[in-house]
């Protein structure tokens, strides 16, 4: 059974502060990290491949060359191989150009039976690579998967709703993308480490050539998405918590919302 | 000379970072009052490589180097010493002398368990054998195949949860130190008896135990490097077992400075936080000093050791000592002066530093007292 999870190095957002000036993010200083969505994605193969020995997990990323950091990590854990994709031509792209070069990667991988990825990136919160990967690959996909399971030649997943969640069977090849519900993901191991970050690099790296996609199909020009302005949004003052009953929450809040000329 | 740590020592300390923030921190005041060995936590610390890292390859473990294995233990120290200790004696004290003195048979025997889930213990200290570790009464006599060995060990870390203990006894009495052997013992061997669990000041969840023999059988083929070696094959292995003294002590200083660093920027006293005041700005600075120099030794030993170990002619007997004997003061020393930072409260179990301060004080007694270290290292110096 190969199983391949989608991975993203972001930026550690607890840490990440906003240049007042540019309106951008300050990356400098800000440590990269495992996208904690994906890390469910990988726990969950993980422990199909502690229960089941026919299993092996290929993790893929697009990005620049230092996030192989990540896919470190990822190998660290108990992945099997990791591959990244990186050229200069696959820069800038939104999520459409971004899922077409992974689902031509993905392709060329070939003859998997489950494809996780995290439910969405810390970084960008689209949330939109995972599913676009299915349709571009023509795959059943259910994502905010919160419990798993594997019956006979099918997956039987929990998907997180409001206020609920829904059972969902699909057969395989599908794509799964996971919430932080979904597990506890385990640590590196002590020799994972040594295998991962010793002198021999074990990640492999994919250029345009490699993935064998046409190039008009990725990177900034592929990108239908334009950024026109990003912002941060104005602190705004401190919030009241009204208490009580129902009935006294909704008084007090018709008197404020008059009091203020709202209604 | 390169102070850089390697990306994999970098990543071995992140790793067991945050698995003592997330796992081992949050047990480690409950486990303190209750003495409840944290046996989850070891279990899952053999499942991630941690117990055994340092063994190589071929019997189970990481071939981990021993600058990563004194990060692993410090980081582990820094939220709970109870759990540093657990891996340091097994890492260095059952581990170690049968990778470094046993024949392939006992390696390939009993590494593999020791990397896979069984703690091991180390068996020296007798009622009148302390410091004195020469005075062995546990006696050791031939009979046929096999070696009958009476006598009664106490102060035995993870005595009441190993099955693999490494036992010094007597040979021959007529030959001093030259007439003390090693052997490994199982724990399931009859006449071995686990005795009272020692009620401690300070790593009171560590399980340490005396331990009885009475007619205990051991195989000839267990016997632990040369007839008459054992003595000579403890001193070599506290050589190596004061490195993880020492970096658990290093672990316990900077846990509770990193406490301490938070408590006196909230603490407020005449209207400032207390971390405003040049008292505390002194403090904060000479336990950042001193903890830094430990860091440099516990690290140079360690360094050397892999240096040893790697079949390079260099010893480690004397920094070993010298760290163990700095950290362990440095522990005790800045445990003393947190507490101090924190007042009344510091004297609470409602704040870590009282635990730390109970847990310091063993680093400087347990593998060879401060005054044993200084025996060690004017020895070597004044050869």
């Amino acid at each position: 059974m190969k199983i391949i999870v989608c991975a993203k190095q972001v930026p550690d957002t607890t840490e990440v502060r906003i240049d007042p000036v540019t309106n951008t993010m300050i990356r400098e200083g800000v440590p990269s990290i495992l996208n904690p969505d994906d890390k469910n994605a990988l726990e969950e193969a993980l422990k199909l491949k502690d229960q089941r020995d026919d299993v092996t997990i290929t993790v893929v990323s697009m990005g620049p060359p230092q996030a192989k950091d990540m896919l470190k990590e990822c190998l660290a854990m108990g992945a099997d191989e990791a591959i990244l994709l990186s050229d200069r031509a696959f820069g800038g792209g939104d999520t459409w150009a971004t899922s077409n070069t992974i689902a031509a990667a993905i392709q060329k991988i070939g003859d998997y039976d489950i494809i996780f990825a995290g439910r969405q990136a810390i970084d960008g919160d689209t949330a939109q690579v995972g599913p676009q990967i299915a349709e571009k690959l023509g795959l059943p996909q259910v994502t905010y998967v919160q419990n798993f399971s594997l019956e006979g030649d099918k997956v039987v997943v929990e998907r997180m709703l409001e206020d609920g969640y829904e059972v969902v069977e699909s057969a395989m090849p599908c794509v799964l993308t996971a919430i932080k519900e979904l597990n506890d993901p385990r640590y590196m191991s002590v020799k994972g480490i040594y295998d991962a970050y010793g002198a021999e690099d074990p990640v492999k790296v994919w250029t345009l050539a490699d993935v064998g996609i046409d190039p008009s199909l990725c990177g900034l020009k592929a990108s239908p998405t334009k950024v026109v302005k990003s912002f941060v949004p104005q602190l705004k003052g401190k919030g009241v918590m009204l208490e009580g009953s129902e009935k006294e929450m909704t008084d007090a809040l018709i008197v404020s919302l008059k009091q203020k000329h709202i209604i | 000379m390169d102070f850089q740590l390697t990306k994999e020592q970098e990543m071995i300390r992140k790793m067991v970072a945050d698995f003592a923030e997330n796992e081992v921190k949050p047990i480690a005041a409950e486990i303190d009052q209750t003495e409840q060995f944290p046996m989850e936590n070891i279990q899952k610390l053999f499942r991630y490589g941690v117990m055994g890292m340092n063994m190589p390859r071929e019997y189970g473990g990481a071939g981990a180097d021993d600058i990563a294995y004194a990060m692993a233990v410090e980081e582990l120290g820094k939220k709970c010493a109870t759990t540093a200790c657990v891996v340091a004696s097994h890492n260095s004290l059952a581990c170690w002398p049968i990778l470094k003195f046993g024949t392939e048979e006992q390696k390939n025997k009993y590494l593999p368990r020791l990397t896979g889930g069984t703690i091991g213990a180390f068996c020296l200290t007798e009622p009148n054998a302390g410091t004195d570790a020469s005075a062995q009464q546990t006696v050791a006599v031939e009979d046929g195949d096999s070696y009958v060995i009476n006598g009664s060990k106490i102060f035995i870390t993870n005595g009441g949860v190993a099955d693999i203990f490494i036992v010094f006894a007597m040979t021959d009495k007529s030959k001093g130190t030259r007439g003390i052997s090693a052997f490994i013992v199982e724990g399931d061997t009859p006449g071995f008896a686990r005795g009272k669990l020692e009620d401690k000041m300070g790593i009171r969840a560590s399980s340490t135990t005396e331990l009885v023999f009475t007619n205990m059988r051991i195989p000839k083929e267990n016997l632990l490097g040369q007839l008459g070696k054992g003595f000579n094959i403890a001193m070599a292995t506290l050589d190596g077992g004061r490195i993880g003294i020492a970096a658990q002590a290093l672990g316990i200083a900077q846990g509770a400075l990193d406490v301490t660093v938070n408590y006196v920027k909230e603490r407020t006293q005449f209207g400032r936080p207390i971390a405003k005041f040049q008292n505390t700005q002194f403090r904060i600075a000479e336990m950042e000093a001193r903890i830094c120099a430990a860091r440099h030794l516990v690290y140079d030993a360690a360094h050397r050791k892999y240096l040893s170990m790697q079949g390079k002619k260099i010893s480690y007997t004397k920094e070993a000592a010298m760290a163990k004997l700095f950290a362990s003061e440095t522990a005790m020393e800045v445990t003393t002066k947190c507490v101090q930072l924190h007042g009344g409260y510091g004297y609470t179990k409602d704040y870590p530093v009282e635990r730390m301060m109970r847990d310091a004080k063993i680093t400087e007694i347990y593998e060879g007292t401060s005054e044993v270290q200084k025996m060690v290292i004017s020895g070597q110096v004044m050869r």
